[in-house]
């Protein structure tokens, strides 16, 4: 290993990989963050890209990248880089608000020609200078051309030897934060395992980019990132679509279900799909159907059957789905839907990340048609939230809707390879061997959950549907009080499912006078703030909702206590006006932010700071 | 289907307790009656069948089932019975629907359960109308009709459904009339027997909105003279004294008279419902009335792989190769590091 100058040692540091959305920004970003996590560091990433699949090149459209925080303790991809690797002059524009004082960047200068930086609209040829950054440490690579160079005779040719420019800015990343070049290589030679040409030109760069930085090091510090103090035990990088899917798998295991994902691809939801397809092995079934609205009603098929039925989709599927979801309601079978959020209304922004389907979630449909809710607070979250969700579906025998979003969709950490004895058991709410007088709607009356009897089970044939039925007989019926009793019974149901789910602890300083409250995919954030505000002697207590519908038990309890609360969310004020509706006379606050972006902490620490001062 | 015990049934096991609440007179009554005697014949046990439906009159015709039976939402049932289908492949899974049901809101999931060969009976009752909600045109109502959405009379043409079966790569298509219990429990009995997606159109009235729409047929009379009742292997003769024929000139299909310049039986065509190109299936489902009469029976039966039947054995097969069963498993297998 090439000798460092100097060695910063830091807490904390983000690196942003930024390059046009064929630059292999996201691979590049992706191994780094393994490559970290191996090392001992916590990680958080953020992909952030466009929904074109290849803008024209060049532009400030077609800009992708991939944020990744690494340090001790970490809870976010970081407000703002202290690295960023910019491939082109439309990546230096886009990311340049988000750069520190005193932050590296690193420029291929092979793409900074005058056309280069006219597609990126600049006007000057000092793109540094036309922006207004001084105070920053430049390294300059014509990464291009040494690539180019470095591959002849490689057995690679044209767009291909350029396609490997990722490696040299990984390798140079890995010199610059400390990283032993062996974890790159072995993630390298599994990802082109059945391509060993591409495996070996992208190590000879990768190695390239490593040496770059050691014989050019002079002006530029170097990183050692701590590690952190993780549980033991094995971990796995995972983001939060396959988390979502591990913890589908994980319930029909406890369970003892088999497992069935009816699906329609969507941005940013699909990647749930397409993991489980995989899964042929462990007996997964999965269903790519021709519509959204087929999606969930063939899960609602399989649901019928007895299995262990999910769908996924992303806001504009969660409305099309929104008739079938009644159904489950009114037939009480379980299903698992899984709203992977995204910008909206209508088609909005597909790859960004918003939290604007509470409502949809809690009351879009027609009827009163209480569901079961739930929200994933982080990518690996997204596991225990989506076991949770499958849990209540079965044992409470009805449809749980699951949001996480495409911020913690996408974005990774490091998963702790769960050990499913330490998880609660699932209990599908089967009909008993000896159950005598059974109709379909015959229920537990604590709980009020029917029993479930699936096709093929002798002796329990019987009809159900979305026609109301009477509470006693289960036939069709209109009857008004039968009616009113069935309306107040299906609430009932999901009102007692806070008996048996978690309750709500509270985090930073308990004895503060004000309360941060969030929900879903913005915990990281909120708690770093809070954390900062603990940390600068500003009192501030905390509590995130992962149970959305029904509230966890002590919820009004908690909140009374607090002289101001502040909810936080990615909307108007859903959650805000959600808890309003459910407890009267809560001095409720609001952060309300809908860019398509995470939280930046420091934004809300200063909000925090200045309800406080109030 | 060799899991399905087999044993004597009569049609009485497959009747719910439930009133039947159709009109009197309503071709449902008749068709729920020959579904039972058509799952006596196959004899499934009750409780290893399914019946799905959407919305409509005869959608539903599951309450009065003693099976397993959903009935859903409307034009969903296809997309349902495939997944009900799909998570446990030993049933025996029924689709019940109407025109409107089918072939208007639920054409995308019609023409997909086909495509994809799902094992599905799919019991298409088309009575050219919208009965539940009363009077309105259907995807088949004739151009011209005259109904309370249109008073003028519709300016768009119909669909057949055969057409979109085969446009679907149908596997399976028979045609019955609602009144007419042999051909009927026939016709059910071997769309059950075949594995893929059956498509059965019952072509029926409703006494109500639309009387009389498949006059030609629906009388026992007039059947004899306007009907050809389709049969493998049989020639293709009709009439009420079996003195016409089809046969096939240039192209086209043409009647003909036995015995008449020099026709006889052995210039009959011979229906054979295996045929994969389903050009000859398609003229037959979709003959022009009155030059031609109208067919019933099995049109169209080829063997095809089910999608059901695929997943199992792709699942099988991969289960073969790879003997991770659990997810500590699997993830122990991949990208992972050690904190000691």
């Amino acid at each position: 290993m090439a000798e460092q100058v100097k060695k910063d040692n830091q807490d904390n540091i983000v690196i942003r990989f930024s390059g046009d959305s064929g630059d292999g920004m996201q691979l590049a970003g992706t191994l780094f963050a393994n490559i970290s996590a191996m090392s001992g560091n916590d990680i958080s990433t953020f992909p952030d890209f466009p929904s074109e699949i290849r803008a024209p090149q060049g532009t400030l459209s077609g800009v992708s990248g991939y944020q990744v925080h690494i340090g001790p303790k970490v809870y976010t991809p970081g407000d703002k880089t202290d690295v960023l690797i910019a491939m082109n002059p439309a990546a230096l524009k886009i990311n340049v608000k988000n750069l520190k004082n005193s932050s590296v960047v690193v420029i291929d200068t092979d793409s900074f020609t005058k056309k280069d930086l006219e597609k990126a609209l600049f006007s000057t040829s000092n793109p540094f200078e036309e922006l207004g950054i001084g105070n920053i440490s430049v390294i300059e690579a014509p990464i291009g051309s040494m690539v180019k160079e470095s591959l002849t005779n490689s057995g690679l040719e044209g767009k291909d030897v350029l396609r490997c420019k990722n490696m040299f800015a990984l390798g140079l990343s890995c010199w610059l934060f400390d990283r032993p070049l062996n974890l790159a290589e072995s993630l390298i030679r599994t990802k082109f395992a059945k391509k060993p040409i591409v495996a070996e030109a992208n190590i000879k760069v990768l190695h390239d980019g490593y040496n770059f930085g050691a014989n050019t090091h002079a002006s530029v510090p170097t990183y050692h990132i701590a590690t952190s103090t993780k549980e033991k035990g094995f971990y796995t990088d995972v983001d939060g679509n396959t988390a979502t899917a591990y913890g589908l798998i994980a319930a029909a295991e406890k369970a003892g279900m088999e497992l069935f994902l009816g699906s329609y691809p969507i941005t940013p939801a699909t990647d749930i799909l397409q993991e489980l397809a995989k899964h042929k092995a462990l007996g997964v079934k999965t269903m790519q159907m021709e519509d959204d609205i087929a999606g969930i009603c063939s899960a609602i098929g399989a649901s019928f059957a007895g299995s262990l039925a999910a769908t996924n989709t992303s806001g504009p599927g969660l409305a099309l789905k929104s008739e079938a979801i009644g159904l489950a309601v009114m037939a009480e079978l379980p299903i698992v839907i899984i709203d992977v959020q995204r910008g909206g209304p209508s088609t909005g922004l597909p790859t960004k990340s918003e939290q604007t389907d509470l409502m949809q979630a809690l009351y879009g449909r027609n009827g009163e048609s209480p569901v079961a809710v739930v929200a994933a607070k982080s990518p690996t979250d997204c596991f225990d939230a989506a076991f949770w969700a499958s849990k209540i579906a079965v044992e409470h025998m009805t449809p749980v809707i699951l949001l996480t979003d495409g911020y913690i969709a996408n974005g990774s950490g490091a998963f702790k390879i769960p050990e499913l004895e330490n998880y609660p058991s699932i209990q599908p709410h089967y009909i008993k061997k000896d159950q005598q007088n059974w109709k379909p709607y015959t229920r537990n009356e604590e709980t009020k959950v029917r029993y479930w009897a699936t096709p093929g089970t002798e002796g329990f044939q019987h009809r159900i549907g979305g026609l109301e039925k009477d509470y006693t007989t289960s036939i069709i019926s209109t009857d008004p009080a039968n009616h009113q009793l069935m309306v107040k019974t299906r609430q009932e149901k999901i009102n007692a499912i806070a008996n048996f789910i978690p309750i709500i602890d509270i985090q930073g300083d308990a004895n503060a006078d004000v309360l941060i409250v969030g929900w879903g995919g913005t915990y990281g954030h909120l708690l770093s703030a809070v954390n900062e505000m603990n940390e600068n002697g500003k009192k501030t207590a905390f509590a995130h909702f992962s149970f959305i519908s029904p509230l966890p038990k002590n919820t009004e309890e908690i909140l009374r206590k607090y002289k101001k609360i502040i909810v936080c969310e990615q909307n108007l004020g859903q959650f805000a006006g959600y808890l309003r509706m459910k407890i009267h006379g809560l001095p409720i606050y609001q952060y309300n932010e809908v860019t398509g972006q995470p939280f930046l902490v420091s934004e809300l620490v200063k909000y925090f700071t200045k309800i406080m001062e109030e | 289907m060799s899991e399905l015990t087999y044993k004597p049934f009569q049609a009485s096991d497959y009747k719910s307790a439930q009133a039947v609440r159709w009109c009197p007179g309503c071709g449902d009554h008749f068709l729920l009656n020959s579904l039972h005697k058509a799952m006596a014949n196959i004899g499934i046990p009750p409780h290893q069948i399914a019946v799905i439906s959407g919305i409509g009159c005869s959608s539903r015709l599951p309450y009065y089932m003693n099976t397993y039976g959903f009935h859903t939402i409307h034009g969903r049932g296809a997309a349902i019975a495939s997944g009900l289908k799909v998570a446990n492949p030993k049933l025996s899974v029924w689709q019940i629907t109407g025109d409107g049901d089918c072939l208007a809101i639920g054409g995308n999931h019609f023409i997909h359960s086909i495509r994809r060969n799902m094992d599905l009976n799919i019991v298409l009752v088309n009575n050219r109308v919208y009965g539940l909600t009363k009077g309105q045109y259907s995807p088949t109502s004739d151009r011209g009709y005259v109904c309370k959405s249109a008073p003028y009379g519709t300016v768009e043409d119909p669909f057949r459904p055969a057409e979109l079966a085969f446009g679907a790569r149908g596997t399976f298509f028979a045609r019955t009339v609602d009144v007419d219990s042999p051909v009927a429990v026939e016709v059910l009995t071997a769309a059950a027997k075949h594995k893929g997606a059956s498509v059965v159109e019952v072509l029926e009235n409703c006494i109500i909105f639309n009387d009389g729409t498949h006059s030609a047929v629906s009388k026992k009379e007039g059947r004899a003279k306007n009907a050809i009742v389709l049969q493998h292997g049989k020639p293709m003769i009709f009439g009420e004294n079996n003195e016409k024929g089809l046969i096939l000139d240039g192209m086209n299909l043409k009647v003909v008279n036995l015995g008449e310049n020099g026709v006889t039986e052995k210039d009959i065509l011979i229906h054979d419902e295996t045929t994969i190109d389903f050009t000859l299936h398609l003229k037959l489902a979709t003959m022009p009335f009155p030059e031609f009469p109208i067919a019933l029976g099995v049109i169209r039966s080829i063997k095809a792989p089910t999608y059901d039947e695929e997943i199992t054995v792709q699942i099988k097969d991969v289960q073969a190769k790879n003997p991770t069963r659990s997810l500590k498993d699997y993830l122990m297998k991949g990208e992972i590091w050690e904190v000691k």
